[in-house]
């Protein structure tokens, strides 16, 4: 044998211990009783339902917790009904709310669940003060006055008091978000360390008394639910629900065909596109509650030209968007409440129309266009969206620059009020409209040290007395139509008036393989529900 | 002798380096997590949180204290052991590093596996026939190496060997039936499932590490044949090769022994380099094939500001690439008896 050869057989015996075996395996699809989902669960940063606020984390409290007031998953428009509370009953004063608890309901650790529950989870939600509190706070409860303010009068029965008289729905409807949600007292507190109520050992564990309790969660990986068999709902049809983290669409999209999961939920608009014609899958369409929008910081002069702003509004091509880079994935809307809340506006006035734009630019004296920074955040979607903006707004010869970070860079710019222009998203908080028009269309106290960096007026720096007076108005007022009313007129005059450009809404797509069926996605209220799934 | 007194010198000097080193790198790792345009604390607190909440949470995670003063905390808590807790998963960095890690080095190792066993004969068999067709076939797969994105590579991979000829198991370390049914003793599955006697999980794992692995292989395969073909065309210009040939030695031993022997040394600096680089984690392939590994770890953690992850991370890659420096230190004084 010559040395070539002999280098060959050399390299070719590597080769055939290295070379990929090929391993005979056949993929049959998941089991029966068994849902698999695909999606990215990497902004879950605390699994305790007094800190979650993200929305990997609202899914996973939502099939494990249960709230006082909750939505039926099918009908999510018919409002709020009984959750955990079997009823409630309001006083004549319309400040003091009594809930009477549903008897036999048991957490997954055998405990029966009380009003002692309930007054606790919601107390602790108060005296823990995480980001998500305000949704209980700001009906005057403080941590000095939240034990006396909500209590359980007897092990069936709990009562909350407002500070004042708010329209009962809007009290109601705070109850069914993710803070809302009642934890076993007995568990917590055997895991409490240093006075936490328990909330370092249920950043990671769980202690509900949902469809589903928590096998295991694996940050960035999966987390694993197992069925509640004595959920009072019903037991739920899948035993066990494995929620895999997969953060590329196109691995998510082969998943899905090859039956290794039975829902893929962050598809992007090619890959929906591709799978369209499968006939194993399906693609649902839901309409969520975030909203795509991009506002106008009042502290650089030209931005604060009411004219410059029509003019902006003008500049945007809503639905060369919404039809070609985002198609399927938004739809065109305008007002700051999304659709399906009480109180939305359709009205679209604006579109793109350069001819326009320009007219209203010459009369606010910037015929010439003017240079001016979009603030981005660096995911796909935001981008192309700035590009597009970039574009339309070049027509009228106003020369945008794209400034691109990371979501958290230009956030801290934006609550800093150092933008011109901010492109941003908004998902609403609960499924109540002042929940929107507390940020857009509020804002007590404009001076840059009142540091109101909850609400994207104060971001811009739109100082709107009377505005504000109208939203605190209609907070109050506990006729449903005429409420919905008021929070008709206050998006007109925002759609006109605010350096607020509202583009799009958010419709989410989900693959699903054909025989999965009754998975809710949630809506623009609420989050996704695996115990109505069957297959 | 391998214990030499100049050996044990060198050792504590290297351990002198080795501590410099790490402190050097948390340090450096520190500031720049300090003082880029991220918010730690708004990445916990979240948009929407109020001033007075954000505050309190630059409080607990002492940010209100000068850098200094940071730095000296965490310093002193490393020096105990605790590298501090993540933003991002609520759990203590160290713990996060134990599950992610062995993830990475599974992969690492196969690929470097891959790597050796075919880039050096290959990388051979081009410096022997250079010029000629094996080596112009070397050449191209190694530039192929070089210029494929290995995202691209990735995502083809799954879409033939997994979509459409069902060879490989999918994305992921296992199919998600399997996760958490052998007992974690390592954190290496192949190791663990092994250990546990479960050859159906063995399988499972193999079958999806194999893909992974491959394309991360291929790219220390175009790296490891591009290097020894150069150091033996290097070599085999040398005189002692022709002395070697004239006195009869058969060319196999020739190349084999006497050429390849001679480049082990500058080889063995080359490997290990590829290995550590490897065991960075490569947040691509880990994102293509959502393999939970330590480059996602600290990238993830990077982009939102959670430092205590990124730091541990850093320091573990730090690790790996001053053991691996030992180690191949160690290496050269067994192939070389020079070095001894």
């Amino acid at each position: 044998m010559n040395a070539l050869a002999k280098s060959f057989a050399v390299a070719a015996l590597a080769a055939s211990v290295a070379l990929p075996a090929s391993i005979g395996q056949t993929f049959a699809a998941t089991p029966a009783d068994t849902l698999v989902i695909a999606t990215t669960i990497d902004d879950i940063v605390s699994l305790d339902p007094a800190e979650i606020f993200e929305f990997s984390g609202g899914d996973l409290a939502q099939n494990v917790y249960d709230t006082l007031v909750a939505f039926e998953p099918a009908n999510l428009s018919g409002g709020y009904v009984p959750g955990l509370a079997e009823s409630w009953t309001i006083s004549e004063d319309g400040k003091t709310y009594s809930f009477k608890m549903r008897p036999g309901v048991k957490f997954h650790s055998g405990n029966p669940v009380t009003a002692n529950d309930a007054a606790f989870s919601l107390q602790r939600a108060v005296i823990l003060n995480k980001t998500p509190s305000f949704i209980l706070t700001q009906f005057g409860f403080t941590a000095d006055n939240v034990k006396e303010k909500i209590k359980a009068v007897d092990d069936m029965t709990l009562v909350i008091e407002t500070d004042k008289k708010y329209a009962s729905s809007f009290v109601l409807n705070c109850l069914t978000a993710t803070i809302g949600n009642i934890v076993d007292m007995k568990v917590a507190m055997q895991n409490e360390k240093d006075g936490d109520m328990g909330y370092e050992w249920l950043k990671t564990n769980s202690a509900g008394s949902g469809a589903y309790s928590l096998r295991g969660w694996k940050p960035n990986e999966n987390y694993v639910l197992e069925a509640n068999e004595n959920y009072w709902r019903g037991a739920p049809s899948m035993k066990r629900v494995f929620v895999r983290h997969i953060g590329e669409s196109a691995t998510q999209r082969l998943l899905l065909e090859k039956g290794d999961v039975d829902v893929a939920r962050n598809l992007s608009p090619d890959d929906i596109a591709s799978i369209s014609s499968n006939g194993d899958l399906r693609i649902d369409e839901d309409l969520r509650g975030r909203i795509m929008y991009f506002s106008l910081n009042q502290d650089v002069p030209v931005l604060a030209k009411p004219k410059v702003q029509e003019a902006l509004k003008y500049l945007v091509d809503y639905e060369g968007m919404a039809n070609t880079f985002l198609r399927g994935q938004y739809t065109v809307h305008q007002a700051f409440l999304p659709l399906t809340y009480l109180g939305e506006l359709k009205d679209k006035p604006y579109k793109l129309d350069v001819a326009k734009a320009k007219a209203l630019l010459a009369e606010a004296g910037e015929a010439d266009g003017f240079d001016v920074k979009i603030f981005v955040r660096n995911a796909q979607e935001r981008m192309e969206i700035g590009q597009s903006l970039q574009n339309t707004f070049a027509q009228a010869g106003i020369k945008a620059t794209l400034e691109v970070a990371t979501g958290k860079q230009t956030l801290g710019i934006y609550r800093a009020r150092k933008h011109e222009i901010y492109l941003g998203a908004w998902g609403p908080d609960y499924p109540d409209p002042h929940t929107n028009a507390d940020t857009f269309a509020h804002n007590p106290d404009n001076a840059f040290e009142a540091k109101n960096t909850g609400k994207l007026a104060w971001r811009n720096a739109w100082d709107i007395p009377a505005m504000t007076k109208e939203t605190e108005a209609a907070v109050e007022e506990s006729d449903r139509d005429t409420r919905a009313e008021m929070y008709r007129k206050i998006q007109k005059d925002h759609q006109m008036t605010s350096p607020f450009a509202v583009m799009l809404q958010k419709i989410e797509q989900t693959g699903l393989r054909k025989n999965v069926t009754g998975l809710y996605t949630g809506g623009a209220v609420s989050s996704v529900y695996y115990w109505t799934v069957k297959k | 002798m391998l214990l030499s007194p100049r050996f044990l010198r060198s050792i504590l000097k290297t351990a002198a380096t080795v501590a410099v080193t790490f402190a050097g790198l948390l340090f450096i790792t520190f500031i720049i997590g300090r003082v880029m345009p991220i918010d730690p604390a708004l990445s916990v607190v979240g948009d929407k949180a109020s001033e007075e909440i954000y505050q309190a949470a630059r409080k607990a995670m002492g940010l209100d204290q000068p850098l200094y003063v940071q730095f000296f905390y965490y310093f002193r808590d490393v020096l105990q052991g605790d590298l501090g807790t993540s933003l991002l998963t609520a759990r203590p960095v160290a713990e996060d590093i134990v599950r992610v890690f062995p993830a990475t080095l599974e992969l690492a190792t196969i690929a470097t596996f891959f790597g050796v066993v075919l880039g050096i004969p290959m990388g051979v068999v081009a410096a022997v026939n250079k010029g000629r067709w094996p080596d112009q076939i070397v050449r191209l797969l190694g530039l192929f190496g070089y210029s494929m994105p290995v995202f691209w590579l990735g995502l083809i991979g799954l879409l033939i060997f997994y979509g459409v000829l069902g060879w490989v198991g999918g994305p992921g370390r296992l199919d998600i039936f399997f996760e958490d049914v052998v007992p974690r003793i390592t954190g290496v599955i192949l190791i663990d499932s092994l250990i546990a006697g479960d050859f159906e999980i063995f399988g499972n794992a193999f079958s999806h590490i194999i893909l992974p692995a491959s394309v991360l292989g291929y790219y220390s395969i175009a790296y490891i044949s591009r290097m020894t073909r150069s150091f033996m065309l290097e070599q085999l210009s040398q005189e002692y090769i022709t002395t070697a040939r004239v006195k009869g030695i058969s060319e196999f031993q020739v190349i084999w022994r006497h050429a390849l022997g001679n480049v082990m040394v500058p080889l063995i600096t080359v490997i290990a380099l590829s290995y550590a680089q490897l065991l960075e984690g490569s947040v691509l392939t880990e994102t293509v094939f959502a393999w939970p590994g330590l480059g996602f770890y600290i990238t993830a953690g990077l982009l939102s500001a959670d430092m205590n992850a990124v730091l541990g991370g850093t320091l573990v890659v730090g690790g790996v690439f001053v053991g691996l420096n030992l180690l191949s230190d160690l290496l050269y004084r067994l192939v070389d008896p020079r070095a001894r």
